[in-house]
């Protein structure tokens, strides 16, 4: 123990040294803002966005009754329209091994159709798929590539005027013969549409009928849908904002992908019993939960790696198993210690080989955690200059966890990665030092960190004052928020986040999304960002419906009602003339305000 | 932005956008001749992993044939689905046709036994790896391509193209790079909204989102100039109507339209051939040629400031499986054409494909890092030296001459 104190002095030296040499300034950290700034700023911050009202609210109660609120988000009480909109995702509230049986990969109903695999075991799994597998006409040879053919073609079950009702009609005439239909022959209707047909009657499904489209085009994008339209729902109509935030920030820091393989049917679990109970709680916590999850398992390969020495010749098509560093490298550099603060190669593979033997029972069946002490490498391990003994077993990862969430340089890595977010891109040195004091002071408390920030001179400074450029999901959550605008269908809002370069829950690498501006202002997410603010001001989102008669037509007023200040002269100069002697329209104006430059701040 | 597009931007906003006449292009081209034209690199993404042995076939090795009992390729004059002979040992498949005149012109390059080091036979952490250009490290930001292009003080917002919906992986990183799924799209689409907004970004007091706000307006006027130029391909080139074909036709657009496009990315799925192969590689392979072989005649003197390269994350089994096709294996092939590709050649050394000569007993085995080929090109095609940063971890990249 005595040789690690040794090296976390010299990390803590590391550290504040890096912090001495630049030269930047930070005086602007030093300036106050005035009372009515401060609150604008930590709704902004805070938040994702603020509504009408909100500034009124936090001013009756009090900031620092409001902040206090927000860090203890179990006294919030939830708004029942969210519960509302997340009832019918159903996937959020399943465990991973319902969600891997009730939406089954397209493979595997293609190859139970073709006979080649048999019906699977588990009854939820079965019927799903056999649900799916006999209303497609597949035939024996076909590929995994070729589109999948309905078993009763469309023309067989619909009349000609209804199929063309169903391709040109309005909304409401498309909806009409929809709701209309028996529940059966909807589903096969349903099947027997092309994908294209599904993805245009999406915009005027019922939430019901919008599950059986999505699942008739591929299964696990449900889950995908009700990941995305939880995520958005929870940010826009969410009491509990702060939580939301940190949520976000997390989930991000331990980041997992979407799209490989298992892992679709893993992350609502995840998300939801890893992440969201500990956001505000203790980091080792955070850690324990991560790492002993499936979807992390799974992701970072961990589950796949066992003790060198245990290396077998592959026989026939078994690919070879080995020691797999990847879980262990990222641990120590993404979600720890922080690259470049002091670990060698030779620990990354140290903390590796504690690892092994932590894995998953049938990752594609939504398996859970388990040890395997088989494949555990028992010999003594030497990680960051701490002995862990031979003959150890799932407690040599425990150990792990214990040396780095205890470690200065995590303290200062976490402490500095959250001051990027809710402070500003490149922050004082001295507010980050005073969070990891914190941090290790209190064990790794989170809301005791989050305290010190939010208590801190720096936060409320003009330093950190619009400082930071929204990202695509907070300028799109803002937008909507701010124009009071009521959203029935989330999708078509994750997709525009999307677009503008943050597809939710489809970061591939474990990096997670930078929270730094530069990340996210270049030539196409700007136009998009413009694009989406004329959208959804004009209706244009199906799903989403913007009251813009609601909001003042006066440039100048209207900027403040979303916005909560004064537009820069520039922004309203440049409406201003756009409008000429023409008499405004609460759409176009809010449109421009929404897509202008100080809308993109926060 | 360089002294050209600079000259060109200026000179279309003074006469409006898209009514410039094509003298003045011309003109404009003229006063900035002096200043060497870019060289190009385009990358092409095989998605799913490509069944390289049928792709580029080893005819004359038997054991191609006894592994592939239903799928192999027939020896070269073996009827109408036979392979295309390059050398007497190597052939192509049938649908490649459309390429074999760019082969015999000396500009298409073959290398086999090629691929990434990595042994993942995961199609998600096997593209991430070719795409960042460092095969078993996750935590990489940054795409290969992306670091392929050198900083500059002027730059032209359109240098790096993904036309993709997304901006690929392959393109992420510290220099700007756009994603384009269609051209059309580079616009503010509200008439009202888009002169208001430019009028917004270049007159505000925000240095980032000026900066970006500029860039971004004289991006889209030259884009609009493009468009309404119109587009006919030369030399008759006819590009198929699927996604492949589509993204290269724009790409060729934006090459001749001289706007300062230097590394351009595009990608083509589908080739995750497990079960029945042989219809769907024969659909997958003509849509390539044909898209590739349209680029490269469109293209026509032009393809001397240009190279293309084609990638895909790993090569399938050996043998085939039970369902007349192939499962996920390791090493595979790529092509690479353009003017100062040295072409009408296989490079590579061949492994064989003997029990004990293949990778874990199943697959075609590695004998060429896929760095060694992209290294080359950025060196030696686009004139990055810093191979480092380029391929962090891959000091000394093996280059096989495939440039002259």
């Amino acid at each position: 123990m005595r040789k690690s104190l040794a090296l976390t002095a010299a990390f803590l030296c590391a550290a504040t040294l890096g912090a001495k040499k630049k030269t930047d300034d930070f005086s602007l950290f030093q300036k106050k803002l005035s009372k009515d700034e401060q609150i604008l700023h930590a709704l902004d911050r805070l938040t994702f966005g603020p509504r009408p009202g909100d500034v009124a609210t936090v001013k009756k109660m009090g900031l620092k009754k409001w902040i206090d609120l927000q860090l203890h988000p179990e006294r919030i009480k939830e708004d029942p329209e969210l519960d509302k909109k997340l009832a019918p995702l159903e996937s959020l509230r399943m465990s991973q091994r319902e969600t891997a049986a009730s939406y089954p990969p397209p493979q595997l109903i293609r190859a139970v159709a073709q006979g080649r695999q048999p019906l699977p075991e588990d009854p939820v799994a079965r019927a799903a798929v056999e649900r799916l597998a006999r209303r497609f006409k597949i035939k024996k040879n076909e590929g995994d590539s070729d589109p999948m053919q309905p078993a009763v073609p469309l023309d067989q079950l619909l009349t000609r005027e209804q199929i063309r009702t169903l391709r040109t009609g309005t909304r409401d005439q498309k909806r009409e013969l929809l709701d209309a239909m028996p529940e059966e022959k909807i589903d096969d209707v349903v099947v027997a549409m092309p994908p294209g047909m599904r993805n245009q009657l999406l915009g005027s499904a019922s939430p019901v009928l919008r599950r059986k489209l999505v699942l008739a085009n591929a299964p696990q994008q449900v889950i995908f849908q009700d990941l995305a339209e939880g995520k958005l729902y929870r940010a826009i109509y969410g009491n509990r904002q702060l939580a939301e935030q940190l949520d976000d920030f997390w989930f991000n820091h331990f980041n997992v992908f979407f799209d490989k393989g298992a892992d679709r049917a893993l992350i609502p679990t995840y998300e939801r019993e890893a992440i969201r109970p500990h956001v505000l709680g203790k980091f080792r916590d955070l850690l324990e939960a991560t790492a002993s999850s499936p979807a992390m398992l799974f992701y970072l390969d961990n589950w796949q790696s066992v003790a060198p020495n245990l290396v077998r010749r592959p026989a026939g098509n078994r690919p070879q198993r080995g020691l797999n560093e990847n879980y262990g490298r990222e641990l120590l550099e993404l979600h720890t210690l922080g690259v470049d603060s002091g670990y060698t190669q030779k620990d990354v593979t140290e903390v590796a080989r504690c690892f092994t033997g932590w894995t998953i029972r049938n990752p594609q069946q939504g398996g859970d955690f388990f040890y395997n002490d088989r494949v555990h490498d028992k010999g003594e391990k030497v990680v960051l200059g701490v002995t862990i003994p031979a003959g150890g077993g799932r407690e040599d990862g425990e150990k792990v966890l214990d040396i780095l969430a205890k470690h200065p340089a995590t303290a200062h890595f976490i402490s500095k990665k959250l001051a990027q977010r809710f402070v500003a891109d490149n922050p004082p040195p001295e507010l980050i030092d005073r969070m990891a004091k914190t941090f290790l002071a209190t064990d790794g408390d989170v809301r005791q960190v989050m305290k010190t920030m939010l208590e801190s001179k720096e936060f409320f400074s003009a330093g950190a004052y619009h400082a930071k450029v929204k990202t695509p999901l907070e300028m799109i959550a803002s937008a909507v928020r701010a124009t009071g605008a009521q959203v029935d269908y989330a999708m078509p809002l994750a997709n525009q986040i999307g677009q503008l370069g943050e597809p939710l829950y489809r970061k591939i690498e474990p990096t997670g999304y930078s929270s730094a501006n530069a990340e996210w202002v270049s030539s196409a997410s700007l136009l998009g960002r413009m694009n989406f603010a004329m959208a959804l001001t004009q209706n244009k989102l199906p799903g989403i419906k913007v009251d813009a008669s609601r909001l003042p037509d006066d440039p100048s007023k209207a900027a403040k009602a979303m916005m909560f200040r004064d537009a820069t002269p520039q922004t309203k100069q440049a409406i201003l003339k756009a409008l000429g002697d023409k008499k405004p329209t609460p759409e176009l104006v809010a449109g421009l305000v929404i897509g202008s430059p100080d809308f993109q701040r926060r | 932005m360089n002294r050209r597009i600079f000259l060109k931007s200026s000179a279309m906003a003074m006469v409006g956008v898209g009514s410039t006449p094509a003298w003045l292009s011309r003109a404009l081209y003229a006063a900035d001749a002096p200043s060497p034209r870019k060289k190009i690199l385009v990358a092409i993404f095989q998605r799913g992993a490509v069944d390289g042995l049928n792709v580029v076939v080893p005819h004359g090795e038997q054991r191609y044939y006894d592994l592939r009992p239903t799928l192999a390729i027939a020896k070269p004059g073996s009827g109408n689905d036979s392979a295309i002979d390059l050398d007497g040992f190597f052939g192509l498949h049938p649908a490649l046709k459309p390429l074999k005149p760019i082969y015999d012109a000396n500009r298409l390059a073959v290398v086999h036994a090629v691929g990434s080091p990595d042994p993942t036979r995961s199609h998600f952490d096997a593209q991430d790896y070719m795409e960042s250009g460092t095969p078993g490290r996750k935590a990489t930001a940054d795409g290969w391509l992306n670091r392929a292009l050198t900083p500059e003080q002027k730059k032209s917002p359109v240098r790096a193209v993904s036309f993709s919906p997304d901006l690929a992986r392959t393109l992420r990183g510290r220099n700007e790079a756009v994603s384009i799924n269609n051209l059309n799209d580079f616009q503010v689409r509200d008439t009202r909204g888009a002169a208001t907004f430019e009028s917004m970004y270049s007159s505000t007091m925000d240095k980032v989102l000026n900066g970006t706000g500029r860039e971004t307006f004289e991006a889209v006027k030259l884009m609009q100039s493009i468009q309404k130029q119109g587009y006919t391909p030369a030399g008759g080139a006819r590009y198929p109507n699927g996604r492949l074909g589509q993204s290269l036709k724009q790409i060729a657009q934006l090459i001749k339209s001289d706007v300062g496009l230097e590394v351009a990315f595009t990608d083509v799925g589908g080739w995750d051939t497990h079960v029945n192969e042989a219809p769907q590689l024969n659909r997958l392979l003509g849509e390539f040629a044909d898209a590739l072989a349209a680029f490269y005649q469109d293209l026509g003197d032009r393809m001397a400031d240009v190279s293309v390269v084609t990638m895909s994350e790993f090569g399938r089994t050996a043998r085939e499986n039970g369902n007349r096709g192939t499962d996920h294996g390791h090493a595979n092939v790529m092509f690479a054409f353009g003017g100062d590709v040295q072409g009408g050649k296989i490079y590579g050394d061949w492994p064989g494909l003997a029990e004990e000569q293949l990778y874990e007993n199943r697959d075609l085995n590695l004998t060429t890092d896929f760095r060694d080929v992209l290294g080359e090109l950025v060196t030696r095609h686009l004139g990055n030296r810093q191979i480092a940063s380029v391929f962090p971890g891959y000091a000394d990249p093996k280059f096989r001459g495939l440039i002259a």
